[in-house]
């Protein structure tokens, strides 16, 4: 089994009263998709800003390829290689899939944009993805689609040389053609080696591409397990904690403690 | 071994090698006949640009034509261009600031203000003109970096904080200069900005320099398009538009070199004025379209969100736009003022919303993110067009105010419908 490129040991975070993390375990490897599911108010996202430095963890390890890191901002997370496509996806619509692409971090020469060097290396990202529903780098993003935008999100991710890609329900607004492109694209992104982690709440997705499955249940994460070795059944039965794996304790169902801290 | 050549091909076609093989296009494949075609579809999907504008231009020049004599005179084209001057770079200044999807309403006294405070300085306080100027831009600047710092930092609504400055600001005036006051201008130099002319030749040098330009930084983007192994728009393109500047820009210097005195005393040349707003046309459009601060205006302009989670400093480059746009603002109150000769407490008053006007009118888009410089400049030739030949007509002033209101109206509905269109809409 290859390294890990993230392991998460106890991390914890709390808004006041309001644990939402409760010690999370988590380890994402290279070349494997790595889904994260659990219900609304699990602690999906705030896992997830952890990881990209929005929001930095209270407490807790977090190890990059075995070195221990904090994150503390975007940047941080970005230098080590981690990208977040965010559900409402950040781009602009007035601006071309080009320009998109390298907003924030324009090529330059002579100190103006070279523009035939950013169309060529979008152009190239697209392909090594195998897009090939796109038909020019230079329509602007408001005349696609929401599977192509996705696919501009993810790419502009790939074009930063990200190790750890984290997709945020990326087929959550999308039809059913569309959700295949995007899975294929995730496919392909985790044979180039990278590590993707992806947030959804369905598990048709899941169990379509995902190598092992993580389940949050209130702050806690109760299973990471390899898809070969679980069902349906088991992981819907650890979303809603009616099951628990064998040697897992639950901490208690509220997320709320009283009498702790302040 | 014929199996294995047949996988190895069929790998190929299911993951093309990405240097390799064909680019996904671009935009500017096929030849005259496809970039045509496919501009055609850009305009019928609502991305009109300065179209409109334009079409009003002609159909204006028409109208004013048939019911004035003295609209198509060389006379009047080289008064028009004096008139239009201040609108044209106020019009600019405003686009810094619509871009970012927000407003500045002060644009004009704040012109009136640096400029007041300019000749008092100059002519009461008797301090050497380019020093007092010096310290009208600071006034304009300043205000520029107040405005920015409300907006951006303490997140007060560009609109009501421009308001407040546009009452404010008349009051300011009015203090500075005094009631019923006027101050002149007593600077040769600077009259001769807005009064002077070029030689001939100097009409001549100037179009050859535009064309100079045009054409250098057409063949340096191809150079750099063919380094990087991505393809080229068809060259025609290039010929055509230097063709276009070539004639358009021919035809204005041989009319404006025209001896267009009614007197002994030939007045003949182009006005000074106009190779100057000229090169801030030129200076303003290469920062917005090809320099990271350009780029960024409008990634604000179209999802601040997505500005900022690209690293972008969103609230720097707003300051720097209200920063610039007060900046040209007084650029602009000074070639309105350089006209008259003078400045008087209600300067820079009555033009912020021709200058809004020109903008929206060129199609500038009041929601953000859309919008050119030249555009902005087409649309103050049109105001301009219109202020100018209703003057001919020697109608009520009031009729003048009901139809740049109009025109200011229909614009923004075709700015609004137009967005529609590109289906650019966020809820």
């Amino acid at each position: 089994m290859t390294e890990p490129i993230i392991q998460l040991r106890g991390v914890t975070k709390a808004f006041g009263p309001v644990s939402v993390l409760k010690g999370v375990d988590l380890t994402v490897r290279p070349g494997k998709v790595t889904a994260l599911v659990g219900d609304n108010g699990a602690g999906k996202s705030t896992l997830i800003k952890g990881l990209a430095g929005v929001q930095p963890y209270d407490d807790g390890e977090v190890l990059i390829d075995g070195v221990h890191h904090d994150l503390h901002s975007p940047r941080e997370a970005g230098a080590l290689g981690i990208e977040v496509v965010y559900q409402d996806l950040a781009l602009c619509d007035n601006l071309d899939i080009v320009q998109n692409m390298f907003l924030g971090r324009e090529e330059l020469s002579a100190g103006t944009f070279d523009e035939g060097r950013m169309e060529r290396d979008a152009s190239d990202t697209l392909r090594s993805l195998s897009v090939r529903t796109v038909k020019s780098v230079r329509q602007k993003v408001s005349s696609l689609s929401g599977g192509q935008r996705q696919t501009v999100a993810i790419a502009r991710a790939v074009l930063k040389k990200a190790r750890v890609v984290i997709l945020d329900e990326p087929t959550a607004a999308l039809g059913v053609a569309q959700t295949e492109q995007v899975l294929n694209l995730v496919r392909r992104l985790s044979d180039q080696g990278v590590a993707v982690v992806l947030i959804s709440h369905n598990l048709a997705d899941v169990f379509a591409v995902a190598d092992d499955i993580a389940v949050l249940y209130l702050g806690q994460m109760v299973a990471q397990v390899e898809t070969a070795d679980t069902t349906r059944d088991d992981v819907v039965g650890y979303i809603t904690g009616t099951k628990v794996p064998a040697g897992v304790d639950l901490l208690g169902t509220s997320n709320i403690s009283i009498g702790e801290g302040a | 071994m014929s199996g294995q050549t047949t996988q190895t091909a069929a790998r190929t076609a299911a993951s093309p090698d990405p240097v390799a093989g064909d680019l996904i296009g671009s935009g500017v494949e096929g030849g005259l006949g496809d970039q045509i075609t496919a501009w055609v579809q850009r305009v019928r999907g609502g991305d009109m640009g300065a179209l409109p504008a334009i079409a009003g231009l002609i159909f204006l020049a028409i109208l004013f034509g048939i019911l004035s004599p003295y609209f198509l005179t060389p006379i009047n084209f080289a008064n028009l261009m004096n008139q239009a001057a201040s609108l044209v770079v106020l019009g600019m200044a405003l686009v810094f600031v619509l871009l970012l999807g927000e407003i500045d309403l002060s644009a004009g006294v704040t012109g009136g203000v640096s400029m007041a405070a300019f000749v008092v300085l100059n002519v009461k306080a008797g301090i050497p003109w380019p020093l007092a100027l010096i310290a009208g831009f600071g006034v304009g600047l300043a205000t520029g970096a107040l405005i920015g710092f409300l907006v951006a930092r303490v997140g007060i609504p560009s609109f009501v904080v421009t308001l407040g400055l546009f009452l404010g600001y008349q009051g300011l005036a009015l203090l500075i200069i005094g009631a019923g006051g006027l101050y002149p201008i007593n600077a040769p130099e600077l009259i001769a900005l807005q009064n002077g002319r070029l030689p001939v030749w100097g009409g001549w040098v100037m179009l050859a320099v535009m064309l100079a330009i045009s054409a250098a930084t057409s063949f340096w983007d191809r150079a750099r398009r063919t380094r990087a192994g991505v393809p080229n728009r068809a060259i025609s393109l290039v010929w055509i538009k230097l063709g276009v500047i070539a004639v358009l820009g021919g035809a204005a210097v041989a009319i404006l070199n025209l001896n267009r005195s009614q007197s002994v005393i030939p007045i003949e040349g182009v006005p000074t004025i106009v190779p100057v707003v000229l090169a801030i046309l030129w200076v303003g459009t290469f920062a917005l379209d090809r320099t990271r601060f350009g780029r960024y205006v409008y990634a604000i302009g179209g999802n601040a969100e997505a500005a900022r989670r690209s690293g972008i400093k969103v609230r720097w480059v707003k300051w720097w736009c209200f920063v610039i746009c007060s900046g040209l603002a007084v650029v602009a109150g000074l070639f309105a003022q350089a006209r008259i000769g003078s400045v008087d407490g209600a300067a820079g008053r009555d033009i912020v919303l021709s200058g809004v006007a020109a903008a929206v009118v060129g199609g500038v888009s009041l929601f953000g993110g859309r919008g050119r410089l030249v555009h902005a400049a087409i649309g103050a030739l049109v105001i301009a067009s219109i202020t100018n030949g209703l003057g001919l007509l020697r109608l009520e002033a009031g009729i003048n105010l009901l139809v740049t209101g109009g025109v200011l109206i229909l614009a923004a509905t075709v700015d609004a419908l137009s967005r529609l269109r590109s289906g650019n809409v966020r809820s």
